[in-house]
């Protein structure tokens, strides 16, 4: 290539490729230099916008973030019944038997503990949502578990006057040095308690003891008592029972209570023993449901697609992923509801705004901005005052039905159903969202000189050609921004389906404030509205992909 | 003088008024015979109605009073589409989301041609502007000429008689606007079109027209072909807007055929031409022009009355000098001088006298 040939920006790359990046006066590259001289601004503007952004991080961002993961969280099981779930992993549903014994040892255990920590109704519901039934099969087995456990704490009490009392089995638990600093803990100046601390020997020869008495002490300080005096749950019996029964070495235990274990250890062969399998069955023999099992199975793990199936009429299956059945299936009807109604109210603001929108722009100052005011006037009116006033006008009774009887133009015993239906929810929408339309429209119309229709029609067409083949396209920015604007608002509608809607009327968005505020399903509704926000920034890519956003203009 | 037009009258204004409010007259009785092939230009200060003559003629406004004929028929009622006239747009109004060929082809479709009918005109159209090149190209890729180059192409495209053009080089720069000025009107000519031009530029209106009507307050002050309008003005208003002109006043002394004695508000005498002042002592505004005054008295005749001048300022402006001089109680009277070997560069503070050939000064309207 000779120089003649070479563009200036090919030159300036020569020139860079011989010399190396180009150099400030100090001898730094001119973009250290550049940047650093930029950056006193940077942190300026950066400063004048933080109380913004951390205003709007901690009250916007950090709540929808929070709210989307609770779509997909789901340790609730698996905190409230550790034991159980992870017994329960090993387990096959597909061999059609109930899990095995030792399910059922840690299910009572896990249950024990929950229901003095009044978790288990709590998952109860939670389960409830994935299969009808388990809450009250959970509420039902908390009020019965008192029962199974107080076999072993009866015959251990019998043995013993040792066993009755809580002193002694926190002196046999608990190592000296908790003791002493639990007995000098006071509660006050906010020191928490002490962590429990075993003694080494029994923890090595009683682990399973040990591990449900420290939940026991947990528990006890939790509620403000003393846990050195509190007698134990039935449970721990029932896990001292177990760990004798599997040949704990006591003998290894000196001090306080190593007579009674030794004791305990020589009798506990002739324990009456307790069929936990059994035991649930009797409280309820869905504990012998495959169905129940395989629920709890599946919902073991820490993180659920359940939330987000259900959202789109699923349901988690063995066989993974299946609809439901179609008597069950709401919610894609109502995703295809809510954005053919969106659509259908979007059309008719543009429709109604795109004339008003023409006028507003093409009169004098003066007048244009008298009918600004009484475009923005809603506005100043409260949204449910305007959507009250729906009610009133649209009713069987009312003003617009009164008219058109009045006028002979329907029956006094056909009167139109305008609202609480989907009627009513498009005519009180529209209204409502004009104003997002008409907006927009008006300040792109505004910039569109008057000259180009005069053109136009100097070029020979005719008013509507002039207006279709240049007018309209340019005022096509001005139709996808308000379109953006009410289609969005309109999909996340909340208010004004809820009154005038009735049932048919309804948008996603009332269900999601229903599991919200009512059902508390609070992961169904997170998956709800995390599938709403996907499918809005979607249309938004397209949008953004088909027109392009540079062509979206809200002002001037 | 208008009478005799009418036969060969192309675009005719016949007594033609126009008012927005009903209370004032925006255009006051137009009449205006233009024939067929002529370069027109509308000159005037801003609001002096010379634009509403235009979008009347357009007709995006309606006359109030009176009749605009084309070709002889009354084209009032004809909506502007069906009006066949070019129009060419001081903001260019080029579609700005239709490419240059689509912009050019606008007019053609909308007259129902054929495909390669219009591809064969827009090519042709393109061609004569300079602008074969930039068929694909969005308007807003183009700088200011080629936009108004490929306006005036799309004006011209769909061949019409008459082309109007509204301002067309108002927002170009010198030199731009002498370029486009000159292709503007060699294209006219080459086409034969009739052309009626709005400019407030009287350098633009003086170069490029056949014959210019000078506008102020809704009327026509005069119309004429340019050297006539700059050498020979009507009135004092065509005097002062076209070129530069020094004005004095005074009161007519006596007439005598083309030739009258002025006497000056201070009290000097000098001679004039008589144009539209009838008879002794009217008031006369004088007019002169900067570069038929003389002061080299061998240059002027022996009886001339002459005036005694200061020079207050000497300008060098390389092809001539420009001198501003007190005379007969005004500041402001400026002399032109050919920059020549033999030219005497005067010098401020030194006195002169001035003279002129008295058919060069000319006695208006007070």
């Amino acid at each position: 290539m000779t120089d003649s040939t070479m563009t200036p920006d090919e030159h300036r790359r020569a020139d860079e490729a011989a010399t190396g990046p180009m150099l400030a006066a100090d001898g730094r590259p001119l973009k250290v230099s550049l940047n650093r001289a930029l950056r006193r601004q940077k942190l300026r503007a950066m400063l004048l916008i933080a109380p913004l952004l951390i205003f709007v991080l901690v009250t916007f961002i950090a709540p929808i973030a929070d709210m989307l993961f609770r779509s997909i969280e789901n340790q609730i099981v698996s905190d409230t019944l550790p034991r159980t779930t992870s017994e329960l992993a090993t387990w096959d549903a597909e061999t059609g038997e109930i899990p095995p014994p030792e399910v059922f040892d840690a299910l009572f255990k896990d249950m024990f503990i929950a229901t003095e920590r009044k978790a288990h109704t709590r998952l109860g519901s939670r389960l409830n949502y994935e299969l009808t039934g388990v809450s009250s099969l959970f509420r039902k087995s908390g009020r019965r578990v008192d029962d199974m456990g107080e076999v072993y704490q009866d015959q251990f009490e019998d043995l013993n006057d040792f066993w009755k009392d809580g002193e002694n089995w926190s002196a046999l638990m608990g190592s000296d040095a908790w003791r002493s600093s639990m007995s000098d803990w006071d509660g006050k100046d906010g020191r928490s308690a002490p962590a429990f601390e075993p003694r080494s020997d029994v923890a090595s020869t009683l682990p399973e003891t040990v591990a449900i008495y420290r939940e026991f002490v947990d528990f006890v300080l939790s509620e403000d008592d003393n846990p050195l005096a509190e007698d134990p749950w039935a449970v721990v019996y029932a896990a001292l029972y177990e760990d004798l029964a599997n040949g704990a070495d006591v003998s290894a235990v000196s001090g306080a209570g190593a007579a009674e274990l030794l004791e305990a250890e020589a009798a506990a062969s002739n324990f009456e023993t307790v069929d936990y399998t059994a035991a649930f069955a009797d409280v309820d023999k869905d504990w012998h449901s495959i169905e129940v099992w395989q629920t709890i199975q599946t919902y073991s793990p820490d993180f659920t697609s359940g939330y987000f199936l259900n959202a789109v009429d699923m349901q988690k299956t063995p066989d993974g992923p299946a609809m439901r059945p179609d008597n069950e299936r709401i919610y894609i009807k109502l995703f295809i509801r809510t954005m053919f109604m969106s659509l259908v109210i979007t059309g008719s603001c543009i429709l109604l705004g795109y004339p008003v929108a023409w006028i507003l722009a093409n009169l004098p100052a003066r007048t244009a901005n008298l009918l600004m005011i009484l475009v923005l006037l809603p506005f100043w009116t409260s949204l449910l005052v305007r959507t009250s006033a729906w009610k009133v006008m649209l009713q069987q009774q009312g003003v617009v039905n009164d008219t058109l009887v009045w006028l002979g133009i329907v029956a006094d015993d056909s009167r139109l159903a305008l609202i609480n239906n989907q009627t009513g929810t498009i005519i009180a929408m529209t209204h409502i969202l004009l104003p997002f339309m008409i907006l927009p429209l008006y300040s792109v119309m505004k910039t569109i000189p008057p000259s180009y229709l005069r053109a136009a029609k100097s070029l020979g067409a005719t008013n509507w050609t002039a207006f279709w083949r240049v007018y309209f396209p340019q005022s096509v920015p001005g139709i996808g921004a308000g379109s953006i604007l009410v289609f969005i608002l309109a999909i996340g509608y909340y208010i004004t389906p809820e009154i005038v809607g009735g049932t048919t009327g309804t948008f996603i968005s009332n269900r999601i404030a229903y599991h919200i505020s009512s059902s508390l399903n609070w992961g169904l509704a997170a998956a709800l509205g995390a599938i709403l926000l996907a499918f809005v920034l979607g249309l938004y890519w397209a949008y953004d992909k088909i027109v392009g956003i540079d062509n979206v203009k809200l002002g001037g | 003088m208008a009478q005799d037009k009418l036969a060969d009258a192309f675009v005719e204004f016949d007594r033609v008024q126009k008012s927005y409010d009903g209370e004032n007259l925006v255009v006051k009785d137009l009449n205006l015979f233009m024939p067929k092939g002529e370069f027109l230009t509308m000159l005037g200060p801003s609001g002096s109605g010379k634009t509403t003559c235009l979008m009347m003629l357009a007709g995006f406004e309606t006359a109030t009073h009176g009749d605009i004929r084309l070709d002889g028929q009354s084209i009032n009622n004809i909506p502007p589409h069906k009006r066949g006239i070019g129009m060419v747009f001081q903001n260019y109004a080029l579609f700005p989301h239709m490419t240059v060929a689509e912009n050019l082809s606008f007019p053609l479709e909308v007259r129902k041609m054929g495909k390669s009918d219009r591809e064969a005109k827009v090519k042709r159209a393109l061609d004569m502007v300079q602008m074969g090149a930039f068929g694909g190209r969005r308007p807003a890729q183009l700088s200011g000429g080629q936009q108004q180059r490929i306006a005036l192409a799309r004006a011209l495209v769909f061949e019409p008689e008459l082309v109007l053009m509204d301002e067309p080089l108002g927002a170009l720069d010198k030199q731009l606007r002498e370029t486009l000025q000159f292709e503007i009107t060699k294209l006219a000519h080459d086409l034969g079109i009739t052309v009626v031009y709005v400019t407030h530029d009287q350098t633009e209106a003086l170069t490029m027209s056949d014959r210019v009507a000078v506008f102020d307050d809704g009327r026509i002050q005069q119309l004429a072909p340019p050297d006539r309008l700059y050498e020979e003005p009507e009135n004092s208003f065509v005097a002062q807007f076209i070129g530069e002109n020094n004005t004095l006043e005074g009161v007519v002394k006596e007439i005598s055929g083309d030739k009258c004695l002025v006497q000056l508000d201070g009290g000097e005498l000098i001679d004039a031409k008589p144009v539209n002042v009838t008879a002794a002592g009217d008031r006369t505004r004088v007019s002169i022009r900067p570069e038929r005054v003389e002061y080299n008295k061998d240059r002027l005749s022996p009886d001339a009355h002459t005036l005694n001048a200061e020079v207050l300022e000497f300008i060098y402006m390389g092809d001539i000098f420009r001198t501003r001089l007190k005379v007969a109680g005004t500041d402001e009277f400026v002399i032109k001088t050919r920059n020549a070997p033999d030219v005497e560069r005067l010098k401020p503070g030194q006195s002169i006298e001035i003279g002129w050939l008295p058919e060069d000064c000319r006695a208006l309207d007070a």
